[in-house]
């Protein structure tokens, strides 16, 4: 509680119920809050721990499903919500409270016209017409830092990137200059670079009124960034609060603890620390424990824990907690090490040797050359329109990779990054032979790869194999865990169906699931044990290289934590490659050896992890990780803000193709001229019209790598 | 993205979708239920299925429909054992006698439905004219819903040119109105002259089941090509197609079982038009020949002069195909709405 006296959000005791079937379920239980006037509250949590049903209840809105159950408290500037009618709370969303939804292609209107949209609010909110709705909106745009507004308020949603549609949710949220205002995970679906901007659009916005901001997310990162206090829920329950510095220095729950333990932070790798990750899942609505909700889950679990439900105990520093063992979690976070000497690793008690960092360092990859690609090209054709038609116009393809050369030896994990619509996905694709090349090399182990999977031989296809983004769809639903494992085994390693039998319940115990879990069907499983189940499939085949293309976006940041071990776990095991794709640039800096980071179907920087976080950078990298929320408050860097206009890759620019949005563009010579690779040390190359040493003074400031401590 | 979407049917999932889908939680509960897959090696299909009917039967409408539907197809099973006269062409009784149904008693009576002009009992060849129906709609639903979706997945997975030419032959079929095409097909193959006992007048006695099937099979084909140009985007297909899987295993073994639930709904409207197809050829002369107890073919033979002298001949056969129709619709639209839930 900063500002005023009197909260603007007061809630207490509230507990939210939904129907299922003939019972009702507390889904969020003995909710607290207290929210003042210009303050960001941050709202974290695994996914299904309740934090969107907290959202639509702190708004009066809940489908007919739910309901807040008597007894709670909910006062907004003084008035209590709960005994509100519709037409009032109506009248209170049209101006006074406000929400910003993750998906703001889903929340906006396709077939009105932006401009249209946002001032049928401010007519809804202030009766505000014509010229001057026009007047205020246009101004509300340049407020929200969006290029062009009066063009943009002309277009229909779909013509506008995913970035520039979230600035206009978020204008259209603040345009009746609301007193509260929910944001439910508003940069989830985008990339770090525009993400950053949205994050310094809301700080900035927030600073400049008096607006309470309840502020949704996952990802601790952007927490510790933007707001000052937060909640942490946990199963429907509040399980610590508290200001964002104290809580990252000295979390108190030892949820908490896993959280923030689970993400990697920069510089940390795999060679030098295992990630932590928290065991099990939420516990079922039907059947909540008595004792404390996270006992299940817990390395710290007593007796106590499990028989008596702790209370939410306030503590000196304004915060709360609710653990009867606080002060042991306080005990085992001190230094030196700020990870718990208890395995919270995955679904087996691994003891804490095992749970030591990975002894291999960077020169275990061996010198074999496994894959080289060279000048790699890959167009799609574009349809002519009816007038190049009538002309025999060619139309010009989209270039997706253009000319792309990469290196990867045995063992080593090249990570490759960059925004969507870079190409990476691409480029793995074309290397798996899911899409024929339209030019250039691959070889693996010396040997030409043929284009399409369709031409290769088994051998070849038994050592490229790949673990795919969604877990939801790499598996078929109709084949059961056991029938997705043998089958790579008896098509691709020859095994007869006992003897692949056998070895895919070694497989899952590879990747730490039960022999039970052969019979279970993708149905049946959480999201991070379908993507153990796919891990075991892509390494059935004892595979050379393994193409990982965004295996753990999809997963919460716990369960990321246990796969991220397990590719490292795995890796050391079989000696296997990795082209480990992710736009998660602390994700990649752990698991990589090298890097490779790419834009617009080019790479332009290309060197080992460790060189690849500090200067010299090529300013794209620069600005990927100067965007990078990450999870330590103390954290502050200075934030290079990328226009969110990445241009089309059927019309590239000219000369540099990043000089369109690059903060150190020289002049006239990045329009012109493709910039040259520049050679640094230890096989760094940089393709950038600056020389080296000059990049390197500008960007001094900027480092990541643990190289420095 | 809701923080708890609690799905009534199934407990298990009460996850959220969205972005940052985590650990599903899936409660041992479910689970108790698999312990007898080891013994029996039950696929998901099977498993789908006895949820489909359990859904089935779970709404007032589709359960009504699904009883119904069935009470004809046990009719048109047993039809001979059933009706009291089992030759439908038994001329033996009175002429146009009146019903003798007594709902109030629940009584049959002599002759339930009457009799019609030449003396023949209404109630035994409305009872009898079910099997027929059932034969020539279903078995022509069936081999338009086998061909049909061979061939929509096959120009769903392939894609390209050979998705192009097809898809453009399919919409030109579309495009003749089907009671059109019947008649023309039917007219034509019936005018040809084939030896008795031969291959082809087989295919001729067969003509409307014939015509049902080419009607139907282009307009099932672009149902399954839109299911499975939906599934063949999915991941677990490019992972068969990493591990060099046949393009007939990808088809069958990974794409087929997932777009069969969208080939159960087609399957089952199909049935309801071939149904009232059939009839309609029926009553236009086009489909089966008299004296044989067609439901459509007696509608037919006592409208006009006759109805006014038999009422009852021509009701209970319409009737008749009214309530299956609507109770084919009915289970239909169930089977529909179960299968967008997702069984």
């Amino acid at each position: 509680m900063t500002a005023s006296d009197r909260p603007l959000l007061d809630v207490e005791g509230l507990t939210i119920s939904y129907r299922v079937g003939k019972t009702w379920l507390p889904a969020v239980r003995d909710f607290r809050l207290q929210l003042g006037a210009g303050e960001i509250i941050g709202l974290v949590g695994e996914s299904g721990c309740g934090k969107s049903t907290v959202a639509l209840a702190l708004m009066h809105y809940l489908a007919g499903n739910g309901r807040v159950e008597s007894g709670g408290k909910l006062h907004f500037a003084g008035e209590d919500l709960l005994a509100k009618s519709n037409a009032d709370m109506r009248r209170l969303w049209a101006k006074r409270i406000k929400f910003v939804p993750q998906n703001a292609s889903a929340a906006l209107n396709p077939s009105i016209r932006i401009g249209k949209q946002v001032m049928e609010v401010l007519k809804a909110s202030d009766g505000i017409e014509g010229a001057a709705a026009y007047e205020s909106m246009i101004d509300m745009f340049h407020h929200v830092n969006l290029v062009d507004p009066e063009r943009v308020a002309e277009r229909y949603p779909h013509e506008l990137s995913g970035g520039m549609q979230q600035r206009v949710t978020i204008a259209m949220a603040l345009i009746s200059n609301p007193e509260l205002l929910i944001m439910d995970e508003p940069t989830t679906g985008l990339d770090v670079t525009t993400e950053a901007v949205i994050l310094e659009l809301v700080r900035d916005l927030i600073a400049q009124r008096d607006t309470g901001v309840i502020y949704i997310t996952h990802n601790l990162g952007v927490v510790a960034q933007l707001c000052q206090r937060v909640l942490v829920l946990y199963a429907g329950e509040i399980m610590e609060e508290a200001d964002v510095q104290a809580l990252f220095e000295e979390p108190h729950h030892p949820y908490t603890l896993g959280l923030i333990g689970s993400v990697p932070k920069p510089g940390e790798s795999k060679h030098t620390v295992r990630l932590q990750s928290i065991s099990g899942n939420p516990p079922s609505l039907r059947r909540l424990p008595g004792g404390c909700v996270f006992a299940e889950r817990c390395p710290l679990v007593v007796d106590l824990c499990r028989s008596d439900k702790p209370p939410l105990e306030s503590l000196p520093g304004d915060r709360l907690v609710r653990c009867h063992r606080w002060e042991d979690v306080d005990a085992v976070v001190q230094p030196p090490s700020k990870s718990l000497p208890i395995a919270m690793e995955g679904d087996l008690p691994t003891p804490l040797s095992e749970v030591a960092p990975l002894s291999n360092g960077l020169g275990r990859a061996s010198p074999i050359t496994l894959m080289r690609v060279t000048d790699l090209q890959k167009q799609f054709p574009v349809a002519p329109t009816a007038r190049e038609a009538l002309r025999r116009i060619k139309p010009t393809p989209i270039r997706a990779v253009d000319g792309v050369d990469l290196q990867l030896r045995a063992g080593q994990t090249l990570g490759l990054v960059g925004e969507s619509g870079s190409g990476k996905t691409t480029l793995a694709r074309v290397i798996i032979g899911l899409q024929e090349r339209s030019g250039g090399k691959l070889e693996l182990l010396g040997m030409d790869v043929r284009n399409s999977v369709r031409e290769r031989s088994e051998d070849v296809l038994s050592k490229l194999q790949m673990i795919f983004q969604n877990p939801q769809n790499s598996l078929n639903p109709y084949l059961s865990v056991r029938q997705a494992i043998v089958r790579p085994l008896i098509k691709l390693r020859g095994m007869a169906p006992a003897a692949a039998d056998a070895e895919a319940l070694t497989l899952l115990e590879r990747v730490n699931l039960r022999a039970e879990y052969a019979d279970r069907y993708p149905d049946e499983l959480s999201g991070g044990e379908k993507q153990r189940v796919a891990i075991a499939r892509a390494f059935a085949s004892e595979p050379d290289l393994i193409i990982c293309d965004e295996p753990v976006s999809a997963l919460d940041v716990s369960v990321q934590a246990a796969v991220l071990n397990l590719l490292a776990q795995l890796q050391e095991e079989h000696d296997s490659a990795y082209l480990f794709i992710s736009h998660n640039l602390s994700v990649v800096g752990y698991l990589a050896d090298a890097i490779a980071v790419m834009y617009l179907g080019q790479l332009v920087e290309v060197g080992e992890a460790r060189e690849l976080f500090q200067p010299p950078y090529h300013p794209y990298t620069e600005a990927l990780v100067s965007a990078l929320p990450v999870a330590d408050p103390t954290h502050k860097t200075e934030r290079i803000l990328l226009s969110d206009n990445l241009p089309s890759a059927q019309n590239l620019p000219s000369g540099c193709r990043f000089h369109t949005r690059c903060p150190r563009k020289i002049g006239a010579v990045c329009e012109t001229d493709a910039p040259p690779w520049r050679e640094g040390e230890a096989g760094h190359r940089i393709r950038c019209h600056i020389p080296l040493d000059e990049l390197e003074a500008l960007q001094s400031d900027l480092v990541l790598a643990g190289g420095s401590d | 993205m809701a923080g708890f979407r609690i799905n009534e049917q199934e407990p298990r999932r009460e996850d959220t979708g969205g972005r940052d889908e985590g650990e599903n939680r899936s409660c041992p509960q479910t689970y108790q239920g698999r312990g007898e897959s080891r013994l029996m090696p039950s696929s998901q299909i099977s498993r789908s299925l006895v949820n489909l009917i359990r859904t089935l039967l779970r709404q007032p409408q589709s359960a009504v429909g699904t009883a119904l539907a069935l009470f004809f197809f046990l009719l048109a099973l047993f039809g001979t054992q059933l009706a009291p006269y089992p030759n439908p062409n038994d001329q033996s009784h009175d002429v146009r006698q009146s019903p003798t149904l007594d709902f109030a008693k629940l009584q049959l009576g002599e002759h339930p439905f009457g009799t019609d002009r030449l003396g023949r009992d209404v109630y035994s060849r409305v009872i009898l004219g079910a099997s027929s129906i059932f034969r020539i709609a279903g078995l022509g639903t069936l081999v338009s819903v086998i061909l049909g979706s061979a061939l929509g997945l096959f120009m769903g997975y392939q894609g390209g040119w050979v998705d192009e030419i097809l898809g453009r032959v399919i919409d030109a079929t579309l495009a003749i109105p089907a009671l059109l095409l019947a008649l023309v097909l039917v007219g034509i193959i019936r005018n040809l002259d084939f030896e008795a006992g031969s291959w082809q007048a087989g295919l001729a006695d067969n003509v409307v089941l014939l015509v049902i099937a080419v009607l139907y099979i282009p307009i099932v084909a672009r149902v399954a090509r839109s299911s499975t140009l939906d599934i063949r985007t999915r991941e677990f297909v490019a992972a068969a197609e990493i591990r060099g899987e046949s393009q007939a295993y990808i088809i069958f073994r990974e794409i087929l079982p997932s777009v069969i639930p969208s080939l159960v709904v087609e399957a089952s409207l199909r049935f309801s038009y071939a149904i009232f197809l059939v009839a309609s050829l029926g009553f236009l002369g086009f489909g089966a020949r008299p004296p044989s107890p067609d439901w459509g073919l007696m509608v037919n033979e006592n409208r006009g002069g006759f109805y006014q002298l038999t009422p009852w001949a021509l009701e209970f056969p319409a009737l008749a195909i009214a309530v299956l129709v609507i109770a084919v619709n009915l289970m239909s639209d169930g089977i529909r709405r179960a299968v967008q839930k997702g069984v």
